[in-house]
């Protein structure tokens, strides 16, 4: 089974736009391919964790890996047939607060699928993709189609 | 320690961070044990079809029980840093509310090491478990 691109953006958006906790958190679909997914997330006042600062929450940032995550296993595993996906574990090492008031963006990259597991690796970040503010380590199971 | 001073700490950090309101998360004390109480509200569904909560808000729940407990036990005027956490999804996440409780491993000079552990149900099938380090603020 393949999917066209657009089909594949077309599911990506709505996992990414209209998921209630998603959408809640103003998540906005950057790009999605076959195994990778990019998500970006506006600061919003009640997002904040340190008021004294104004930095976003790390709540959001893992909401935001787990679920960047999910979209880069998702992407891969449509063309596979598989129904649905869960988190196993979601390992998050945090290297610096975002900027005050500065809007999250991250990427993920499914990069192994075996017949029941995918493995991804994730990063977010403010202002410079090589300057990550977090990075993340996940395993999700995958469901198959029944036969 | 009071318990009336531990509430007091514990108000202190739910009330003034803006994302434990957005989560709509809030807690209770039995001495200094606290348990987190995040009540369901559909805002924080992850998937529509089952419905269960979005995993990365579990998550996000048992890192703020573990930031709130350290409210109360290593009291700061900043918030505490988090550093790293794992988290184990054991279940899925039902559109009801969920409990967490964290254990202070241990307070260090610079460092916490908490486990956390959230319920739905019944406290002996865990939802979800999660392992942090988090970095103090000094007082």
């Amino acid at each position: 089974m393949t999917i066209t691109p657009e089909a594949l953006r077309d599911a990506a958006r709505h996992m990414v736009e209209t998921v209630p906790q998603a959408s809640a958190l103003g998540f906005k679909l950057i790009s999605v391919e076959p195994s990778r997914g990019s998500i970006f997330t506006p600061w919003r006042e009640e997002l904040v964790g340190d008021p004294d600062t104004g930095v976003i929450a790390g709540g959001v940032i893992t909401a935001l890996l787990d679920h960047v995550c999910g979209l880069a296993v998702t992407s891969r595993s449509l063309e596979g047939g598989f129904l649905s996906t869960a988190t196993l574990d979601l390992r998050i090492d945090y290297m610096r607060p975002a900027a005050p008031r500065a809007d999250v963006t991250a990427n993920a990259h499914c990069y192994k699928l075996t017949r029941n597991i995918a493995f991804v690796r994730a990063h977010a970040f403010d202002a410079d993709p090589e300057d990550p503010i977090a990075t993340a380590q996940a395993a999700f199971i995958l469901k198959r189609a029944a036969p | 320690m009071t318990q009336q001073a531990a509430a007091q700490r514990l108000e202190q950090f739910l009330g003034r961070v803006p994302y434990v309101r957005f989560l709509g998360m809030r807690a209770e004390l039995a001495g200094d044990e606290m348990t987190a109480i995040l009540p369901f509200a559909p805002h924080l569904i992850g998937n529509m079809v089952l419905p269960a909560l979005h995993g990365g808000v579990i998550g996000a729940f048992m890192e703020m029980t573990a930031l709130a407990q350290l409210s109360v036990i290593a009291p700061s005027a900043k918030v505490h840093k988090t550093i790293d956490i794992t988290i184990e999804y054991l279940r899925p996440g039902k559109a009801m509310t969920m409990y967490a409780r964290a254990d202070v491993r241990k307070v260090g000079r610079q460092i916490a090491n908490v486990h956390v552990e959230a319920w739905q149900e019944a406290r002996d099938k865990p939802a979800a478990a999660l392992r942090g380090h988090f970095l103090l603020s000094g007082s």
